[in-house]
């Protein structure tokens, strides 16, 4: 199969399994697939397991809606971008890890929890990453409402 | 009876400053803790505080040896999010300096992997063929790091065609040398020896944790962005992707030495070819959307998202150098080898080797081993081999 088939027949694929998906195609390489949070693990598992994408990274990102997650999987065979995305409301910071399957995501699910909050359930060893062992548990550096506090940090060097 | 070797925290010359607790019975390595943020800075917080031209020059400062590819990967990411085309003149000249970096940062490495191992005459030799190198940098871009080609919408500084000649002839000189370098690396019994069958990560485990670069490549693991979603001037030259299923140290260090061979060859077709023409685009706003962009550097993927909302800003800027996902691998790679092996095996992922040299092993409290003595270890075993092999 030719490779632009092929990423094209994985999001038919995905637009069958997964009715409440909403796909974007923002480049012929870049493809955005919204769904709920709790259909983030069968379609993550779905790309990599079945498919055979690679794990890029994962984005975290604080918006007005909760808190957004994106996955990003690239099958590498078409070069082409897989973003899963999802929005967690704030009340309730809960997703599913995919490290149950996939050892890439141990060390992002921790870096997206100590930086924004984000509790992933089933996850081995959720201690902080990269902050300092004295910085507060309760504290989100990317969050906004953090930004907002330090502004003085924020817009210091814009004299 | 279980001990902990602690290598690390700090050392001076690399930008990722790792912690990596062995865990052995005897001399046989059981386990790995990796801590990692020693050097946290906030990056992803600092980016979103400055405009859209800043940015390049923070995240060129991730990394000093790689320098042009946090910046190439980001340029790409807004031009991606903006669907901003680059002049072709641009591209040219961007690929090229990604290519030089690539055979710089190769060279590093081989160079530190020779002196570990005891072969200081490979790290000398390799060496003095890189420093010319980096005098080309300077004479192209006024600076021996830190390029800054890298803008949004084409390349900040023009390659002068009086200039063709002498990149040329530095690239006949590398050919010649790195041929040699091939050579004697490859055809030394005692590197052989101490470098085959160690530090093996299997293809499933380099799938699972998602490593890129030259690390997935000599575990056959075939991944290089520069085939796979190729930018700027990579679908426009004619080069080979560098693949070893072995998996072992030797299997890393082919991939890094046949890839300088290519990188040659892209870089001779790229001034062959050169187009004339601008070398940016006027770029007057980045609408609001999202971009990703990947670029190869001489570590693996490269990988950066940019959100905007149509102001001057980035909203959101993430960024996944290569070595957040090769050096979690160790977990794996450094298992079941000793402990002359492992400071070996640790760098062959291409971290950095200066943290061997604050390696300690304490025995009930007490230090044991210092750095230089973890060194001797390693130069013992190859002295052993020597010996075998002179017999």
């Amino acid at each position: 199969m030719m490779k632009k088939e092929y990423a094209k027949a994985i999001l038919e694929e995905i637009g069958k399994k997964f009715p409440d998906a909403t796909v974007k195609i923002h480049a012929p390489r870049r493809t955005y697939i919204k769904v709920p949070p709790k259909e983030v693990f069968a379609l993550a598992k779905f790309l990599f397991k079945d498919k055979g994408c690679r794990f890029s990274i994962a984005t975290g990102i604080d918006t007005r809606e909760g808190i957004e997650i994106i996955y990003h999987f690239t099958l590498d065979e078409a070069g082409t971008y897989y973003n899963i995305k999802t929005v967690i409301p704030k009340h309730e910071l809960k997703i599913k890890s995919l490290t149950s399957f996939l050892p890439a995501a141990n060390w992002i699910e921790r870096e997206i929890h100590e930086l924004l909050g984000v509790d992933f359930t089933g996850h081995p060893n959720l201690i902080p990453l990269l902050t300092a062992e004295t910085w507060p548990s309760d504290l989100y550096p990317l969050r906004r409402d953090y930004a907002d506090e330090h502004k003085s940090l924020k817009t210091k060097k814009k004299a | 009876m279980r001990r902990i070797v602690p290598i690390g925290p700090y050392h001076p010359l690399q930008e990722e400053p790792e912690f990596f607790k062995l865990i052995v019975e005897g001399e046989k390595v059981v386990d790995l803790e990796i801590n990692i943020g020693y050097n946290h800075r906030g990056h992803e917080f600092i980016s979103p505080t400055l405009t859209w031209d800043q940015v390049p020059f923070l995240v060129e400062r991730i990394c000093g040896i790689c320098s042009d590819s946090h910046p190439y990967a980001y340029v790409l990411a807004v031009e991606d999010c903006a669907h901003i085309e680059v002049p072709p003149r641009a591209q040219y000249i961007r690929t090229i300096i990604g290519e030089l970096e690539r055979i710089h940062s190769h060279y590093l490495w081989v160079g530190l992997a020779g002196h570990f191992i005891g072969y200081n005459t490979v790290w000398m030799w390799v060496w003095r063929y890189r420093e010319p190198l980096l005098d080309l940098f300077e004479l192209i871009m006024g600076n021996r790091n830190h390029y800054a080609i890298n803008k949004v919408g084409g390349a900040r500084r023009d390659i002068k065609p009086e200039d063709y000649p002498k990149i040329e002839k530095y690239l006949d000189l590398l050919e010649e040398k790195n041929k040699m370098f091939t050579n004697a690396v490859l055809d030394d019994p005692v590197i052989r020896a101490r470098l085959e069958g160690v530090g093996v990560l299997s293809l499933q485990d380099a799938i699972d944790y998602s490593v890129t670069g030259p690390t997935a490549r000599g575990s056959g693991f075939a991944t290089d962005v520069r085939k796979d979603d190729p930018y700027d001037a990579y679908d426009k030259v004619d080069w080979d992707e560098i693949v070893f299923p072995e998996g072992d140290v030797l299997a890393k260090a082919k991939v890094r030495l046949l890839e300088c061979f290519e990188s040659v060859k892209i870089v001779r077709q790229c001034l062959k070819n050169m187009p004339d023409g601008p070398i940016e685009t006027r770029v007057d706003e980045i609408p609001p959307g999202e971009g990703i962009g990947r670029h190869e550097a001489p570590r693996g993927e490269v990988f950066h998202y940019v959100r905007s909302d149509g102001s001057n800003m980035p909203v959101r800027h993430k960024v996944r150098a290569p070595s957040f996902m090769n050096i979690a691998s160790n977990v794996v790679a450094v298992k079941g080898y000793s402990i002359a092996d492992a400071a070996l095996v640790l760098a062959a992922v291409d971290p950095c080797y200066c943290c061997t040299e604050r390696t300690m092993v304490f025995e009930k409290g007490t230090q044991k081993y210092s750095g230089q003595e973890l060194l001797r270890l390693s130069w013992e075993k190859t002295e052993k081999i020597k010996r075998r092999y002179r017999k």
